[in-house]
């Protein structure tokens, strides 16, 4: 059985396991591991100028180029086998222009001077083609030239180099341990790995070269029994901007057993009855609520309509009557957009319009205080930036999830900044009367303004006058977003702060994937409607 | 992310809590030799003489080449402005090494021999280290297709030139008329895709596909409306009619009133069923059924199959020379993929076996439950609502996410144009509302269907009218 001290202590922090040192093996490395790196290569960078050079001649004004190598692998099991080994690699060229103040975009495989310098012509045709259609100009914010820059992410062992006989050996040990809880017949796990090796220049002067690496470990484990099942996971680890020690830290085999007992003991569970309850969100739930409440309505391009046709619009606008005036939460909420904190999907040291990214206030004190911006965007709010004594500047959230896309604005990683007491989730829980502790994301909904949520858990647990008594199933809450924030009364404190994160948000037409992360410690909601999704 | 039963426009949110396997319109038909254009995709004899050199390259007991040419053109334009707009021309190269029951895949798109040695080299390095699949069957041996012709030169031919003037139907009387401003994505497509092995298996099949979609937006912030088309052939498009649909729904959609969340009768449209139907899709996976973790599983290893699980009227299957679906005639792994019925009449005709799954149990494999159609009438969307004593006409979903695996209860909201009707007429638009349903409740309430028509999802999907909808909360989005 877990014990409300087990599943605290396990569920708050990266685990205290020992890095074993994994095998490295030099000969029987994957062969594609030799080809030269992208960004040592000289050829790279004189591509990358041949293909700026291409459309200037072709009539841009100003123009980007992004040549990358794209890397993922995955290794995905079931019980006591795997199911699937897969490597991927891609490389090739998007060039990007601006003519008459219209965008276009094309992308090739064809790493020539030919090669890039038709794709560059193309991108120009494309947009002298759409001049008949455009009304208003783009125009970017100023930004440094960002020369020779380099930069690379916190991975300290690349998991493209650790042998995948030792991939599937954890996954497989994990799936034998999670088979020995009672009840559990069925397990999944997988292990998924990107490595994207990003080259950048634009026609300011900005060379940039950067090494990405992220990494994620799932595992599900399902216990069957009296004609029903009941599920954990399958995202019970984090993904992280980081490399393969970042997996052997997760400890999935030791803990894998643990999750298999929670599914068990889901199985016996109490169904919730509906009605108010105060939540207690643990940050492995509570980061997608912040990434769909706030971290989306907080896009500009959302807010100004341009993903009317997709994602949607947004609650948080128009910006000339929210900015600074509206109340999102109470005067202890701070949320922070940053690709800086160490480890997290969204880190990065350079956006894809060549903008070093700063920090900035989303939330602040309560009150909403900015928005995610690229260099197309940061303009239309000279306004408020002016009013600020701000520069008017992108905020650096420009991404394309590769080569063959075009970039647009993404969402940095959007944090919850904890409390100035350092409360721990055991605080919040010796706090609360009658309240349901909700751990790990499950099934996630909300309307394309952001106000009307629903939100489940994969484990939950039933407060009592302080305590933990027991499990519950069948849990959800449905909110309205304004309210559900002002609803926030208590802040786990630093310690408690951990990173959650998605490996692929959707977004844009045609779809574009990024991996996102949203740091936040425990928080307790008062009086949420919470809803039974059993059986009907 | 992983292609799965939700429609086009969710398939990007978040994908990777699901996980399924059957091709959905993967690719499109038969080039019989015929050459195409440069700067298109690979034709069959480029697709053949590519498989057969990287084939050459293989150790392996076993090799499968998949390949996959793409040329994908679009224009995005939103707030009544040209927005982003591109050309993106990818091949893939994806080898399976297989020794014994070892077997791993890498891909790359790197066409040069030294790439294709090298991509060959790598999956035979992980297949070697990888532990043996006791699932694996073997390579299948040359099969016989049916044709499917989803080519058209009208789409693979398309300039940006037409693609901008495209725009212009609904950027055109968006601005002329002051009280609209909307948004849109128009994208055309030409693939190819072909599959070879060492045991004698060719596969090849092209298509092109065309798509438009847009919403237009009251400038009051309180109406919306969208509509969507998709056709093989770009010429068959009817840019003027989507155009005309999503601005008449933005303005009839204008400050809606609130209606208590409750059950409803609701009439879907088609793109509504198409949100709603193919959720069924995975649990129709035999092995989830009959390893008892399924809507369709009873315990002990046994299933529905042979019951009534709807109204006597439904009837769902999949065929990809269908003429609405024109979908690609073989799987991932080469084998054919024919009509197949999984609902007759009501009942639970059969479910879908996997190669692997076919062989343990004793039966034919089928294929995945992808490209549906749903069958049961005649009626038009027009007749169903005129039909309709009271009602909620509901034009499209969002963001829908499973609830209970168990009942396939899920979770979503209505979108972009939801009306009250009563007395056969739409009397006035309400807010958009939150469900919380299962699409075998809603087959079991039908109280009408209507023809099926191909929907912007790519399936074949009826307007529908249902009994007793759960809606469980109001929506304040517009």
């Amino acid at each position: 059985m877990t014990t409300r001290r087990t599943f605290l202590k396990t569920g708050t922090a990266a685990l205290g396991a020992a890095v074993i040192a994994p095998r490295i093996l030099p000969a029987t490395a994957p062969v594609q591991g030799q080809r030269p790196a992208l960004y040592t290569d000289p050829a790279t960078r004189e591509l990358m100028m041949e293909a700026l050079d291409a459309a200037k001649r072709a009539g841009a004004q100003w123009a980007d180029v992004r040549i990358s190598r794209n890397r993922s692998n995955s290794i995905q099991t079931r019980e006591r086998q795997v199911t699937d080994v897969v490597d991927t690699d891609t490389t090739g060229c998007g060039v990007r222009v601006l003519v008459n103040g219209c965008w276009g975009f094309a992308a090739t495989e064809e790493l020539t001077k030919a090669g890039v310098g038709q794709a560059a012509q193309e991108a120009a045709a494309i947009a002298k083609a759409n001049r008949v259609a455009q009304d208003r100009r783009v125009t970017l914010a100023p930004a440094p030239a960002q020369k020779d820059a380099t930069w690379r992410s916190a991975y300290t062992i690349d998991p493209f180099t650790v042998a995948v006989e030792d991939k599937a050996d954890l996954l497989l040990r994990a799936n034998a341990e999670a088979l020995k809880a009672p009840n559990v017949r069925f397990v999944n796990s997988g292990l998924s790995f990107v490595k994207e090796e990003r080259n950048y220049a634009n026609t300011d002067g900005s060379v940039i070269t950067q090494d990405y690496v992220r990494s994620w470990v799932t595992l599900s484990c399902t216990a069957v029994g009296n004609g029903d099942f009941a599920v954990r996971g399958p995202e019970v680890v984090q993904p992280a901007g980081r490399g393969w020690e970042y997996v052997l830290e997760a400890d999935v085999v030791t803990n894998a057993r643990k999750w298999g007992e929670e599914a068990s003991e889901k199985l016996k569970a109490r169904s919730v009855e509906i009605g108010r309850w105060d939540l207690i969100l643990h940050p492995s739930q509570l980061f997608l609520t912040i990434h769909e409440t706030i971290g989306h309505a907080t896009e500009l391009d959302r807010a100004m309509g341009y993903e009317a046709n997709m994602a949607g619009t947004s609650f948080i606008s128009p910006p000339d009557k929210v900015l600074g005036s509206l109340k999102l939460g109470p005067e202890f909420m701070n949320v922070i957009g940053n690709r800086s904190e160490r480890g997290a999907l969204s880190t990065i040291g350079y956006d894809d319009d060549g903008v070093k990214p700063e920090d900035f206030h989303i939330v602040k004190n309560g009150v909403f205080n900015d928005y995610q911006t690229t260099r197309e965007q940061a303009p239309w709010l000279d306004w408020w930036y002016r009013r600020q004594g701000a520069p008017v500047r992108s905020h650096g959230c420009s991404y394309a999830q590769s080569w063959a896309d075009v970039q647009f604005q993404r969402m940095p990683n959007v944090s919850l900044q904890p409390g100035e007491k350092d409360l721990s989730l055991d605080d919040l829980v010796a706090a609360t009367d009658k309240g349901i502790v909700m751990i790990g994301r499950a099934s996630y909904s909300i309307d394309q303004q952001r106000y009307n949520g629903q939100f489940g858990a994969q484990i939950c647990y039933e407060v009592r006058n302080g305590k933990i008594v027991g499990q519950l199933r069948d849990v959800a809450y449905q909110m309205r977003s304004p309210e559900f924030w002002n609803s926030l009364d208590m802040l786990g404190g630093t310690s408690s702060y951990m990173l959650g994160g998605t490996f692929n948000d959707g977004k844009g037409e045609p779809g574009q994937s990024n991996a996102v992360s949203h740091g936040c410690p425990p928080a307790r909601f008062r009086n949420a409607n919470v809803i039974n999704t059993g059986r009907a | 992310m992983p292609a799965g039963p939700f429609p086009k426009r969710e398939r990007h949110q978040h994908g990777e809590g699901l996980s399924v396997s059957f091709p959905k319109r993967l690719l499109g038909a038969e080039a019989h030799g015929v050459l195409v254009a440069p700067g298109s995709v690979l034709t069959r004899e480029e697709a053949q003489s590519l498989i057969e050199r990287t084939v050459k390259f293989s150790k392996a007991d076993a090799i499968r080449v998949n390949v996959a040419s793409t040329r994908e053109s679009n224009v995005r334009f939103a707030a009544n402005q040209m927005s982003t707009a591109g050309l993106s021309s990818t091949t893939t190269v994806r080898v399976q090494s297989v020794f014994g029951k070892r077997k791993a895949s890498a891909v790359t798109n790197s066409r040069t021999d030294e790439g294709l040695r090298r991509v060959v080299a790598q999956s035979e390095a992980l297949a070697r280290l990888a532990p043996e699949d006791p699932e694996y069957l073997g390579e299948l041996g040359p099969q016989q297709y049916t044709p499917v012709n989803a080519w058209f030169d009208s789409t693979a031919a398309l300039s940006a030139d037409e693609r901008a003037k495209a725009a212009l139907s609904a950027l055109g009387p968006a601005r002329a008329a002051n009280d609209i401003t909307v948004a849109g994505f128009l994208v055309t497509t030409a693939r190819s895709t072909a599959i070879g092995n060492n045991a004698g298996l060719f596969a090849y099949h092209r298509s092109t596909d065309a798509s438009y979609s847009l919403t237009a937006r009251t400038n009051d912030g309180t109406g919306s409306g969208w509509a969507a088309a998709e056709e093989n052939d770009w010429s068959k498009l009817d840019f003027a009619g989507v155009a005309k649909r999503a601005i008449d729904k933005a303005r009839a959609s204008r400050s809606p009133v609130a209606l208590e969340p409750g059950r409803y009768t609701v009439v879907l449209e088609p793109d509504a069923t198409s949100d709603l139907v193919p959720l069924m899709a995975n649990a129709l996976q035999a092995r989830a059924a009959e390893e008892g973790r399924s809507a369709f599983a009873k315990g002990g290893g046994a299933t529905k199959v042979g019951e009534k699980i709807v109204d006597e009227r439904v009837s769902l299957s999949s065929n990809p020379a269908d003429p609405l679906i024109l979908g690609t005639p073989f799987d991932n792994d080469g084998m054919p993929l024919r009509s197949q019925t999984w609902i007759e009449r009501g009942v639970l005709k059969q479910l879908a076996y996997t190669r692997f799954w076919a062989n343990k149990q004793g039966r034919t494999p089928t294929g995945g439950a992808g490209s549906l159609r749903l069958d049961g009438g005649t009626e038009s969307l027009d007749q169903i609502i005129a039909g309709t004593q009271r009602g909620v006409l509901v034009t499209h979903c969002w963001y829908i996410r499973p609830v209970d695996q168990r009942t396939l209860v899920f979770t979503g909201l209505t979108r972009d144009g939801t009306f009250l009707i009563e007395n056969g007429k739409i009397a006035r638009p309400i807010k958009n509302f939150r469900f919380n349903e299962s699409p075998l409740f809603m087959l079991n309430n039908l109280d009408a269907i209507g023809r099926p028509v191909r929907t912007s999802g790519g399936d074949a999907m009826p307007p529908i009218r249902v009994r007793d909808f759960s809606f469980t909360s109001l929506s304040d989005a517009v």
